[in-house]
This record gives C-alpha cells, structure tokens and sequence, in this order.
C-alpha cells in the first residue's frame, strides 16, 4: 500500500489538472479573441480614417459616381463605380476561367491520375501558389499580354482579360488543391453504389462526387475569389489601370486595389484624397467580409441537405 | 441456431419447399450463371478457390459461411465490382447467359445495369429519397419525368418502403432510419430492373419485422429476378433461398438445395456449421 501512495505522491502533477484544463482552455480562447479582435481593429481603423472624407464628398456621390479624379484643378471626383465595376470585370473573367479549369484539374487528380502522376502533380500544384505575385504580374506583362494582343488584334494586351487571366492562376492552385481533398474525401461507398447500377466513371465524378464534395468546392472557390478581389500587384501590373469606366474585358481596367496602391504613394497626408483612400479600403473590406459571410451561409445550407 | 429441427422442416415446408415438387420445376429453368474453376487473389491473398457453381434462372442462392471466407467477394465478382480495388486478379470464367462476363468485349456498365447489388453497408446517395432512386434511370438517359415518377413509385413499393415515406420523398435519404435505407438502397436497386439481384446481408442491420419485409419482397422478387443473397442468419437462408452454398476459408464446401443443406448436408463441417455447432 505504501508503495502505491509513494508513485502516486511521485506522479502527481506539478499543477492541479483543474486549473490546467483552465488554462488550456484560456490559452485557446486567448488565441481566438486575437483574432477576432485584429478583425474588429483593423476594421475601426479604416472606419475612422475613412470617416474625414465624407466631410468633403457626398456619400451618395462617392458610392455612384462615375468619375474618380482626385487631383483635377477644376472639380475634384470621387466616385468608385468605375473600380467597382473594374474589380468585378476582374474578378468573373477569372473564375469563369478558374473554376472549370480547377474542378476539373482536381477532378482529374482525384479519380483519373494514376497514384504516380498525383504524387508529382499534386505538390506542384501547391508550390504554383507559391509564386510571388509580382513575378505573375511581369509574366502578364512579357507573355499574356502579347499573345492576347495578338489574338484580339488590340494594341497592347494590358486589359481586364490579362488581369483575369493571371487571377485564374494564382487562384488556381487554391481551388485545385481544396477541391481535391473534398473529392477525396466522398466516401468510396457512395461512388461504388454509382458504379454498381451501372454509371460510368464519368456520371460517377459528375453525378455523385462533385455534389457530395460541393460544400468543399464552394469553399475552394470563395477562396480563391478572395484572393482575386483582394489582390494588388498583378492586377497593377498587368491590366493598364486607366482610371476611367472600363468599356469592355479588352480595354484597360483599374481595380479598386491597384488605385490604392498607385494613390497612395503619391498622396499628401491627410488630405480628402487621403481619407477616401481609406475609404476605398473599406469598402473592399466590406466586399471581401460579404464574400466569406455568403460562402459561410451557402457552406451551412449543403452541409444540411448533406446530412 | 439449431435449423434441422421437425418445427424448422415444417416451416420450410409451409412456404412451398418440397424436394421433389422443387427439383421438378427447377429443371424446366434454365442455367443463368455458371462459375467455373474461379480463383480469386486480392494481391497474395487467395480469397476464392476453385469454385464451381450453377445457378438457375429465378432461383434464390443464398452463401453462407463464416466471417471472412469470401462470400462479400464471391458477390462482387458477378458484377465485376472488384475491378475498383487495386492489385486484385482471377483466373477461371464466369458467365451470365452464356457469356463470360470477363470477356474483353464485354462492357462493364451494361454488365452492372443487368446485374444489380445492395450492398452489406447501405450506402444511400446525399440525395433526397426521390432522387435516389432515381439515380438509376438518370443515368442510362431516360429524361421522361412521368415515367421516372412511376418507376420511382413503383419500386419503392417494391421494396416495401412506399407508404412509410411516400410523403417526404423530397428529404434527404439520410434523415430514414437504418432500415429504411436499407430498403432503399433496394429499391434504387429495383429500379432499373436488372436481371440478377446480388444482396449482401440486406437484413442485417434491422428489426425482425423489416427484415420479414425484406424476405417477403425477396420472394415477390425472384419471379422476376435471379437473386444471390450473402446472410448469417440461418434461420434467414432458410426461409428465403432455394439453394444454399456454404462456403469456408474461400472454397465452396457444400452446395445444394437448401432443405439438403440445413436437413441432410453430405458433409459434416457443413452440419456442424449450420446447427451451430461450429467454432
Ligand atoms: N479490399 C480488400 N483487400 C484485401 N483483402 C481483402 C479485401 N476485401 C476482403 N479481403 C480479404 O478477403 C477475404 C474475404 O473477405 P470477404 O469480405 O469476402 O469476407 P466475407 O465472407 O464477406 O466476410 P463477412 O461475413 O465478415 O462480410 C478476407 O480474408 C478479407 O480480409
Ligand atoms: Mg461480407
């Protein structure tokens, strides 16, 4: 008996597991509140910033109008609606090229790739998303760019079409890699019960898998939308930034984040100028959150049908 | 477990299985399957060993055996389903209506349009009951929505699940309890008719009173279909197969009618088994 005390009393934890299991649990919900707290911050900041501006510019004219010109000597414009339009121009072109292009991709890699050729491709695919933007945007410059003037018979091939294009890329590896696991992870019983009443492999991935992994899919592609809206250097580089209404996919673009990024350089301190940068910077925050509060409603609503 | 009893000879009896009335008829069928010096290897594991089969027309094989002797992949051979898992090989012939189902030529797809399977786990679609079964029609290109409807309808009584859900066929199929999937799993089966109805333990995750459903509608079916049925409820081969296969480490060790089989098998590891006197 004296033995088994004595372990016990050697055993015994330095720290009652009680307040251990406390502290761990702080120490996760430390973790989380940091989050959600640099979320709330950087979304007071750009609010308080954002607020100077308005003093000088009509809410309605800046959400509106047609015409950004912060800088003319006659009338000073600030309305987004041509970025905005810009950005989304952007934005589709990319993923009507990304999403088939990745789902099918991962399609491939999940049912059709032999093992040998997924265990190559797949970490390359990965390592695609690793690529500096920048050296994305200079190939937008040296290669899309000329070949899509060729095509187009246009004089350069800096345009929204560019941008799309290079977008599709970088969103690409996101939306293969993602997709992959999901397709992966459909239960083998469902695809087997597909082949059994006598589908093709075809009518199985299509039928059965993409729709099982469809929340994973949705997820995938928000993803990678985010990253199209959100990303600067490419779209500068590549899309000709005329700050006018674009007049179609193969004229000059400029995208809410490529404009802050070429403003603000340039741009004296506190001035409006200044503040509605800001305020553009909120206002793709705000587009970015509802991206991710919509994909988070559509990602609830399958994974009810799917139980 | 005990089946060779008087009670359990009579009750064989009542549902219209007599040897000789039986031999008689199942000499006018003809010969549906024929497996023939049939090896299966799952990489160096020689899961199937020469095994020689007959089976008829309309006839309800049922496999017993103990927990790993084959009889989940004797089934799946018959609609080639082992073809998805990797490192498997055969030698020897199966053939349905006299062609070998491993011929080059042969189509795989319309192999498994013949031959339907349900498999030991249900396995439902994510889809609503509805599209479930109808799964099956979609698939070979019928669009006409009245006759999908009908069929739908149709199997779904077939499978004795119609009235319990025919109200909610737009839910999900996983809000169905573990029988009624089963059922349904059976139907989507039912669906697109095929010719030969492969079941692999289909009742064992329900209640007596579904599986008493499930043998009822096994015994409707096999005037329409050949039926092979896996189980390891004796008292179940019994009641619902014309013909037993007992089958133990991969070889088929007995194969005859089923009141030989559970009455007067020729072999005694066959007896010891089927009145559980095995193991
Ligand atoms: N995918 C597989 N890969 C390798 N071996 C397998 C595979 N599936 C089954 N086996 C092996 O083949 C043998 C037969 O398995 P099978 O599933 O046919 O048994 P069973 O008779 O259906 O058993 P149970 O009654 O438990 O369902 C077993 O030894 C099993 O381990
Ligand atoms: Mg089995």
């Amino acid at each position: 008996m004296t033995v088994v005390a004595a372990q016990y009393n050697r055993r015994r934890p330095w720290i009652n597991p009680k307040i251990k299991e406390k502290l761990i649990h702080g120490f996760f919900f430390a973790n989380g509140m940091i989050s959600v707290l640099a979320l709330l911050g950087i979304f007071a900041l750009l609010t308080m910033t954002s607020i100077p501006a308005f003093r000088e510019i009509n809410i309605g004219s800046f959400l509106t109008g047609f015409e950004w010109n912060p800088t003319s000597y006659v009338k000073e414009q600030y309305g987004i609606v041509p970025m905005l339009v810009s950005t989304l121009m952007v934005t589709v072109g990319a993923l009507l090229i990304a999403i088939p292009l990745g789902i099918g991709t991962a399609a491939y890699l999940s049912d059709v790739a032999s093992p040998k050729v997924r265990e190559i491709a797949k970490p390359i695919v990965e390592i695609l998303a690793g690529i500096p933007s920048v050296v994305i945007g200079f190939l937008g410059i040296v290669l899309v760019g000329p070949i899509l003037s060729k095509i187009f018979h246009t004089h350069n091939g800096l345009n929204a079409i560019n941008g799309s294009v290079l977008l599709a890329v970088m969103a690409l590896p996101t939306i293969i890699s993602i997709s992959e696991d999901a397709l992966k992870n459909v239960p083998s019983s469902y695809e087997q019960a597909s082949l059994a009443l006598g589908a093709s492999k075809w009518q199985t991935i299509a039928r059965v898998k993409i729709p099982a992994a469809l929340s994973g899919i949705i997820a995938a592609c928000m993803l990678g939308m985010g990253r199209a809206v959100g990303e600067t250097m490419t779209v500068l580089m590549a899309t000709g930034c005329a700050p006018a209404m674009p007049k179609s996919m193969l004229g000059p673009v400029r995208t809410l984040t490529s404009s802050i990024a070429i403003e603000l350089g340039e741009v004296a301190y506190n001035t409006t100028h200044y503040y509605a940068l800001f305020a553009l910077g909120l206002v793709l925050f705000l587009i970015t959150f509802f991206i991710n509060m919509i994909s988070d409603i559509i990602l609830h609503k399958y994974e009810k049908v799917n139980r | 477990m005990t089946i060779a009893t008087e009670k359990n000879k009579v009750q064989l009896k009542s549902i219209g299985f007599s040897d000789r009335a039986y031999g008689r008829s199942v000499e006018e069928n003809k010969i549906k399957i024929v497996v023939e010096d049939f090896n299966f290897f799952y990489g160096k594991t020689h899961a199937l060993k020469n095994i020689n089969m007959k089976i008829r027309s309309n006839a309800v094989v049922g496999i017993i055996g103990p927990s790993g002797c084959g009889k989940s992949t004797f089934l799946r051979c018959f609609n080639r389903m082992n073809d998805t898992i990797n490192n498997i090989r055969y030698q020897g012939d199966i053939s349905v209506d006299g062609n070998n189902i491993f011929d080059k030529d042969l189509d795989v797809v319309d192999l498994r349009r013949n031959v339907g399977m349900v498999f030991q786990k249900s396995n439902p679609f994510p889809k609503s009951i509805f599209e479930n079964v109808a799964y099956g029609l979609k698939i070979n290109g019928i669009n006409d929505k009245d006759f999908i409807q009908e069929r739908v309808e149709k199997s779904l009584k077939d499978a004795a699940l119609w009235s319990e859900i025919k109200d909610r066929l737009n839910e999900s199929a996983f809000s169905l309890s573990g029988g009624q999937q089963q059922r349904l799993c059976i139907a989507r089966a039912l669906a697109v008719e095929p010719e030969i109805l492969l079941l692999d333990e289909p009742a064992s995750a329900l209640d007596p009173i579904a599986t008493g459903k499930i043998e009822e509608l096994i015994h409707e079916l096999k005037k329409k279909y050949t039926i092979v049925i896996v189980t390891h409820n004796m008292q179940q081969a019994a009641r619902v197969s014309d013909y037993t296969a007992f089958f133990m480490l991969g070889e088929l060790v007995e194969y005859d009618f089923t009141n030989k089989i559970f009455t007067n098998p020729l072999k005694k590891i066959t007896e010891d088994y089927v009145t559980g006197r095995f193991g």
